[in-house]
């Protein structure tokens, strides 16, 4: 039991991640309320952000704002540094969430528009009776 | 060779893009030559750099002056050459055709669907350029999201549609995110070159593994690989139907091509990724693929509908021949990716043109067709006789390329399904042309009615659908310098 605990707490970002993720899958795949289903995407996105900044982090690392002559000669210790790459990416990959957010909500809302509710069963119900 | 002529050929497009939403927001009619022109002059770069990649080799352009592997490459070798080259001309000559449907659908919002649809295909045409994993991501939620907006334009049930589509898009696209993002901890690198050049020493690490497997299921998911289809047959059959002509012919199968250039990069003898004992199991995937999406469209009766099933029946083809792992599967599918993107490009006009006459894509509006739109429906019978297999038509040779690598891999399964889809395109097929060719005549007999009139679609939408159908042929009749000068160069001899 012990064992399971350590071998948890040495990765526990990974652990925070995986959970987070399969939260927010189960609210896109089990939920039948659209909302919920977007709220669902945006967990599970997070997830995956939180993970890529995790991976750039070092224990005791400082702000990635070097001296160009210092870096140039060799003198940084590349361990005392945070991995800025990661977050640079995850800045891209958050812009790209909220477009895709933004464009999911106008959808919702001409779907509430059309039908006027947001169940997914009760829109299909509307459907068939067309 | 340095240089910055593949990137016009994307920045084209995009630049015009912005410039249809503020002209044509005050003038509807500075719209059509603007998007034409663009994509014109794009078709016309891309012929000049195919045959610069043919002569000079390798393109490559480095955003920014960082050098690769610190910046962005964008690398043009001459397949993904020729992959520009056909979603310049494709999305040139839909455009003709989506020009009058976007009229009378969306009369005062051309502007913002042709800005979405610029956008999309520069989005297109960076998926081919880029030679960084992660900028492949961004450039695959350009196009995912101007796709969501596209289909979101269309009637009906479209933004439920799209909204499903949406979900998908997003799981598949985080799960690509992921994979990048394990490759990132193992590698270092983005760089997809450079990520290759560390393969083989992480050979057996279940990390790699996991990270391969997260790319694969996204861009299944993103080409609508069976059982991940689910959202594609609505989406597309949905859309409005001038973006439907962009989206269903280039769609899936430049999410086949970055599979198969993921492939081919990460391929080397030392890591023989596609010699792996998964591939046999993708392979019967495919093949369970193909005749369960071919049965499905058996059940349709919507033409639109029937052809999206054929589009997954299809995409079953591609990844089946690309996973063979032999010289005959892979030649098979990447000449299926330019056969197939023909092939749905002439069938999807025929359906518009035919839903823009007739009002409805279901079966039994095509009664009497034959005489009421000839060169429309001949056109149609060539493109149906490409999907079915039958020579010169081009679907013919990579089908037969496919078949072959079947039988020299002992995948018998795939062959067998790859008949059985043939044989269900031709059923399939020659129904909508009894229909047509016969529906109407018992029914004026009937009725005493006289023959009805010629009634051909508008020279906008005829012009590009014949032009496809003698490509059809054409593309077939010169299947032999196309293999030889430019698919089989990109294989590696390695296997």
């Amino acid at each position: 039991m012990e064992d399971i605990a350590a071998h948890i707490m040495a990765k526990y970002n990974y652990w925070i991640y995986v959970v987070l993720m399969m939260i927010g899958f189960y609210a896109m795949i089990g939920k039948r309320n659209l909302v919920k289903k977007l709220l669902g995407m945006n967990i599970f996105q997070t997830s995956i952000i939180l993970f890529f900044i995790s991976t750039g982090a070092k224990k005791g690392g400082s702000i990635p704002i070097l001296d160009k002559y210092a870096a140039l000669q060799g003198a940084v210790d590349v361990n005392q540094v945070v991995n800025p790459l990661p977050h640079v990416l995850m800045l891209t990959a958050i812009v790209v969430g909220v477009s895709v957010t933004g464009v999911a909500l106008a959808v919702m809302q001409r779907i509430y528009r059309k039908y006027g509710t947001l169940e997914e069963d009760e829109i299909l119900l509307k459907i068939e009776n067309e | 060779m340095k240089s910055n002529l593949h990137m016009y050929v994307m920045a084209v497009p995009l630049l015009t893009a912005f410039l249809v939403n503020i002209c044509g927001r005050t003038n509807r009619k500075a719209i059509a030559p603007l998007v034409l022109g663009a994509l014109g002059f794009s078709s016309l770069l891309a012929i000049f750099v195919l045959r610069q990649t043919l002569t000079f080799g390798d393109l490559s352009y480095t955003v920014g002056g960082w050098t690769p592997p610190w910046g962005i490459e964008l690398l043009v070798d001459p397949l993904s050459a020729l992959m520009l080259l056909l979603i310049s001309g494709i999305s040139f000559l839909a455009t003709f055709a989506a020009l009058p449907c976007v009229k009378r659908d969306l009369e005062d919002r051309q502007h913002i669907f042709f800005t979405l649809y610029l956008i999309l295909i520069a989005g297109l045409m960076g998926l081919v350029l880029t030679a960084d994993a992660f900028n492949l991501y961004v450039m695959l939620e350009i196009t995912s999201i101007t796709t969501y907006g596209l289909i979101a334009l269309g009637r009906g049930r479209a933004p439920l549609s799209s909204f499903n589509y949406i979900i998908m898009g997003s799981v598949a696209a985080c799960f690509y995110l992921l994979g990048v993002g394990y490759l990132y901890l193992l590698t270092g690198t983005l760089n997809m070159a450079h990520i290759a050049t560390y393969l083989p020493a992480l050979q057996g690490s279940g990390a790699l593994a996991t990270a391969l497997a997260f790319i694969l299921v996204g861009l299944w998911i993103k080409m609508a690989f069976f059982p991940l289809h689910g959202w594609l047959p609505r989406a597309y059959s949905d859309a409005p139907d001038g973006a439907g002509l962009l989206i269903a012919p280039l769609m899936t199968k430049v999410t086949v091509y970055l599979m198969v250039r993921l492939m081919l990069t990460f391929q080397s003898p030392a890591f023989p990724l596609l010699s792996m004992d998964v591939g046999t199991l993708i392979v019967w995937a495919a093949a369970i693929g193909i005749i369960c999406a071919s049965s499905l469209a058996l059940g349709q009766r919507n033409l639109k509908l029937m052809l999206t099933y054929i589009i997954i029946a299809e995409v079953g083809y591609m990844v089946g021949g690309a996973w063979l792992a032999n010289e005959q599967g892979m030649t098979g599918a990447l000449l299926h990716i330019v056969n197939d993107a023909l092939m749905t490009l002439c069938l999807f006009l025929a359906a518009v043109a035919i839903a823009y006459r007739t009002g409805s894509f279901h079966f039994d509006s095509l009664k009497g067709l034959y005489r009421k739109m000839p060169l429309t429906m001949a056109a149609f019978t060539v493109g149906a006789f490409a999907m079915i297999g039958i020579p010169p038509t081009c679907g013919f040779f990579s089908k037969w390329y496919l078949l072959l690598g079947g039988i020299e891999a002992g995948q018998w399964q795939f062959v067998v399904a790859l008949i059985f889809s043939s044989l269900v395109n031709a059923v399939l097929f020659f129904r909508i042309i009894e229909i047509a060719y016969f529906g109407s005549l018992q029914e004026s007999e009937h009725h005493g009615d006289a023959i009805t009139e010629r009634q051909e679609a508008p020279w906008w939408i005829l012009s590009p659908l014949a032009l496809t159908a003698v490509l059809l042929i054409v593309v077939g009749l010169s299947t032999g310098p196309l293999v030889n000068n430019i698919i089989r160069v990109m294989i590696p001899v390695s296997f």
